[in-house]
């Protein structure tokens, strides 16, 4: 039971800290429960069917449909992150402050949250699909212990939705001045380890070369087994043995968007002036 | 400046392409195939030897009617392996040493260990 909850719990937390850091990031917008509702959903959903048809995808492009379908949902979460950070860094603070009129911040915010829920979606369909395909694993194989195995998988789910709900509620507590600040941080390295994770499943692939690997070997001071080391890859994508390449597509990452959102906020301010 | 931040994106999004589409270039193909067999929840080898400083290419056939997930932090790598189906994996080029993985759906029985020599 207990290995059981360990492998649902690894699969749920990393899906968790993002809806958790997307809800806190979110939580000026108006309406935004119901567009998270809509694509934790609309994963749950999703993960099912990529379940069901994991065959079909694994042998698509000559057995490597697998890596590519995780590295291009990877990659489209890299992107719309990157555009919530950058629009967040010019409507963030005037959201917060109230000081647009209702109408505009409305229909700014459903753009925005529809952004997000793909993200949610697409977090849920991921980590989701694994655990459908473990769960589904153990309740076929008859064995005795199977009632047993499935608590360990209830408690491994609240575990990580428990985690998750954590980081919500302790970045609610970061005072308004710093608060968009923080989680545009948070946000920019969960892209970049998102990044640095689709590097890894293309270099599996064979698709990309993973240059110099591993880069370091810290897996002895922390492991990624460990829950500090899983919550770190969930929260920065701290990898105990990365390749160059995947140190590339993170660095890539983070410059990038850390360049948009610093553009974004320069036109707002000298936008602002102009008035 | 406004033009440039709504631009943005889009120049994101070619960057990650030509990164996609360049680096291929370099890759060379793999060195040589190994095959592991999944049954009744164990790797056989449990042992496999592999060449230090060359690509690999592993075939991993799951003979079991469940799924599993090949999973070696030591490697980086982990994929799922629907059951009855197989499935590749690319590893390498690697330092010699002992590089273990599991069946992450049944750890307690799906061990094994890549030597590199």
């Amino acid at each position: 039971m207990f290995g059981t909850a360990v492998i649902v719990f690894r699969e749920v937390l990393e899906a968790a800290v993002l809806i958790g850091i997307v809800a806190a990031a979110t939580r000026s917008i108006p309406g935004r429960n119901r567009w998270l509702a809509a694509g934790l959903m609309a994963g749950l959903g999703g993960a099912g069917l990529v379940a069901a048809s994991a065959d079909a995808i694994g042998s698509l492009a000559s057995g490597i449909g697998q890596e590519l379908f995780n590295a291009l949902v990877l990659g489209v979460a890299v992107l719309m992150l990157a555009w919530h950070n950058i629009w967040m860094a010019s409507h963030g603070a005037e959201l917060a402050a109230g000081a647009r009129a209702v109408g505009s911040a409305i229909r700014d915010g459903k753009r925005e949250c529809s952004v997000l829920m793909v993200v949610v979606g697409l977090a849920v369909l991921r980590e989701g699909s694994e655990t459908v395909l473990f769960v589904y694993g153990i309740a076929a194989s008859e064995a005795s212990g199977t009632p047993s195995l499935l608590t360990g998988g209830l408690v491994g789910l609240l575990l990580g939705v428990s985690v998750g709900y954590a980081i919500y509620a302790g970045l609610l507590r970061i005072p308004l001045r710093w608060f968009f600040a923080a989680t545009g941080v948070l946000v920019l390295l969960l892209a970049a380890g998102m990044a640095s994770q689709a590097a890894r499943y293309l270099i599996q692939a064979d698709l990309l070369p993973s240059l110099a690997a591993p880069l370091w070997d810290t897996s002895n001071a922390l492991p990624e087994s460990s829950i500090p080391g899983m919550l770190l890859h969930s929260l920065i994508g701290y990898d105990a043995r990365p390749s160059g390449m995947q140190m590339i597509f993170y660095m890539t990452a983070l410059v990038l968007i850390a360049s948009g959102m610093k553009l974004a906020n320069r036109s707002v301010a000298a936008l602002r002036r102009d008035q | 400046m406004k033009t440039a931040a709504k631009d943005f994106p889009r120049s994101l999004g070619f960057a990650y392409i030509m990164l996609i589409l360049l680096a291929p270039i370099q890759v060379l193909g793999a060195d040589g195939e190994y095959s592991l067999v999944i049954q009744e929840h164990r790797f056989q080898p449990a042992e496999l030897t592999i060449p230090a400083g060359k690509k690999v290419k592993l075939l991993i056939e799951n003979r079991d009617a469940t799924p599993e997930e090949f999973e070696s932090h030591a490697l980086n790598r982990e994929k799922v392996i629907p059951g009855k189906s197989s499935a590749s994996i690319f590893i390498g080029p690697l330092k010699p040493g002992r590089y273990p993985f599991v069946g992450e759906f049944n750890e307690k029985t799906a061990k094994g260990v890549i030597i590199v020599q």
